[in-house]
């Protein structure tokens, strides 16, 4: 199909979906009122179970068994994107070339903020259940905290600390902790992933029950994965190149 | 324009725009991208559905909570969701793009015509 016949066959799908949605969304109910019944439902329950951040309450106890799907489908991504990569038959392996100059304070910001990075980490990990944050964010800044070591123009650093061979074993393992902590709950007899654990006080960093462990649990598998998925691509990028001609 | 008609059409354009630039792209990482800022039409949606004017953070105990109501926490679940998915997604369609880089020697999706093994 020609450019400009796409273009025009587009152009007529997007008028019948305009016209769709203007139909659709007159029936919605004007944004900004004070009818939620849903937030109403799921802020009653995150009480009751004293877990300040409602967001969380609902992630990882009211829908753990969504979370545990969307868990899967970070693996199975994981698991494509690594096998897509691999070093083909044609291509090898070879040693990184020296690293390009990287200025001194660019040097002197990664080191440093690869402590700072990695404390953030995990307070918004562990206090994923009292304010914004959670598994899934502070998994990502962990992830993000060690590839300050390639900002920094240390990939040999980032390869002494060998992520492609430890993160693709770790982030199963988060996953496979989710389903472990789930099924405790379905053994105690209140259902998979149910809430079993004391759920303290709301506010004190020790309440909300499994919110916090499946916190953790999914703050190692996301950040695991993000790591192999970086590492994967870096990798790509940095050590794997076509075979010489011989 | 109202708030809502603002938040609807905001929504609906990003998802239009989304999609027109898939389908004018000429480059595979411009279409990945496109399908991120389509995508992204539905964080819009999402957010607006559960806004309520002067309600405060789903956290409770937090900025008055209990006195003031909180805006919708559920879709701001359903966002995080989306936004996780869209990563995984957008990862494993860059290294769909890396592999058709070095198998066609192009990432032009209109050069893209033969099957090759």
């Amino acid at each position: 199909m020609s450019r400009r016949a796409r273009l025009v066959l587009f152009g007529l799908g997007a008028v019948g979906l305009a016209v769709l949605w203007v139909v659709a969304t007159g029936g919605l109910p004007p944004v900004g009122t004070d009818v939620h019944p849903y937030r109403d439902a799921a802020v009653a329950a995150a009480a009751a179970h004293a877990t300040a951040n409602v967001v969380a309450s609902i992630n990882f106890d009211q829908r753990a068994v969504d979370t545990l799907g969307e868990e899967t489908i970070l693996l199975a991504s994981v698991v494509a994107v690594t096998t897509l990569l691999r070093p083909a038959d044609d291509e090898r392996v070879e040693p990184p070339d020296p690293p390009p100059a990287v200025l001194p304070a660019t040097r002197v910001a990664g080191w440093a903020l690869l402590p700072v990075t990695l404390l953030v980490g995990a307070d918004v990990v562990l206090h994923g259940h009292l304010t914004p944050g959670g598994g899934f964010q502070g998994g990502v800044v962990l992830a993000t905290a060690l590839h300050l070591l390639y900002l920094a123009g240390s990939f040999p650093a980032l390869q002494w600390v060998r992520p492609t061979r430890w993160a693709p074993l770790v982030e199963p393992a988060g996953s496979g902790l989710f389903v472990v902590t789930g099924l405790v709950g379905l053994a105690a007899g209140a259902g998979f992933a149910a809430n079993i654990l004391p759920t303290g006080v709301l506010g004190a960093p020790l309440s909300s029950g499994t919110v916090l462990v499946l916190n953790v649990v999914a703050g190692i598998g996301v950040g695991a994965s993000i790591v192999t998925l970086l590492g994967q691509f870096l990798r790509q990028e940095v050590v794997i190149g076509p075979e010489a001609a011989s | 324009m109202t708030l809502t008609a603002v938040a609807w059409t905001v929504a609906g354009w990003l998802v239009v725009v989304g999609a027109l630039g898939i389908v004018r792209s000429r480059n595979l990482v411009q279409t990945v991208v496109a399908l991120s800022v389509a995508q992204s039409g539905t964080y819009v949606l999402l957010i607006a559905a559960g806004f309520q004017r002067g309600a405060t953070v789903p956290i409770l105990g937090a900025g008055g909570a209990g006195s003031t109501p909180v805006v919708d926490p559920l879709v701001q679940a359903l966002v995080l969701t989306d936004i996780v998915v869209s990563a995984t997604v957008t990862a494993l369609l860059l290294a769909l793009t890396v592999q058709i880089a070095k198998r066609h020697g192009t990432v032009d999706p209109d050069e893209l015509r033969a099957l090759r093994g």
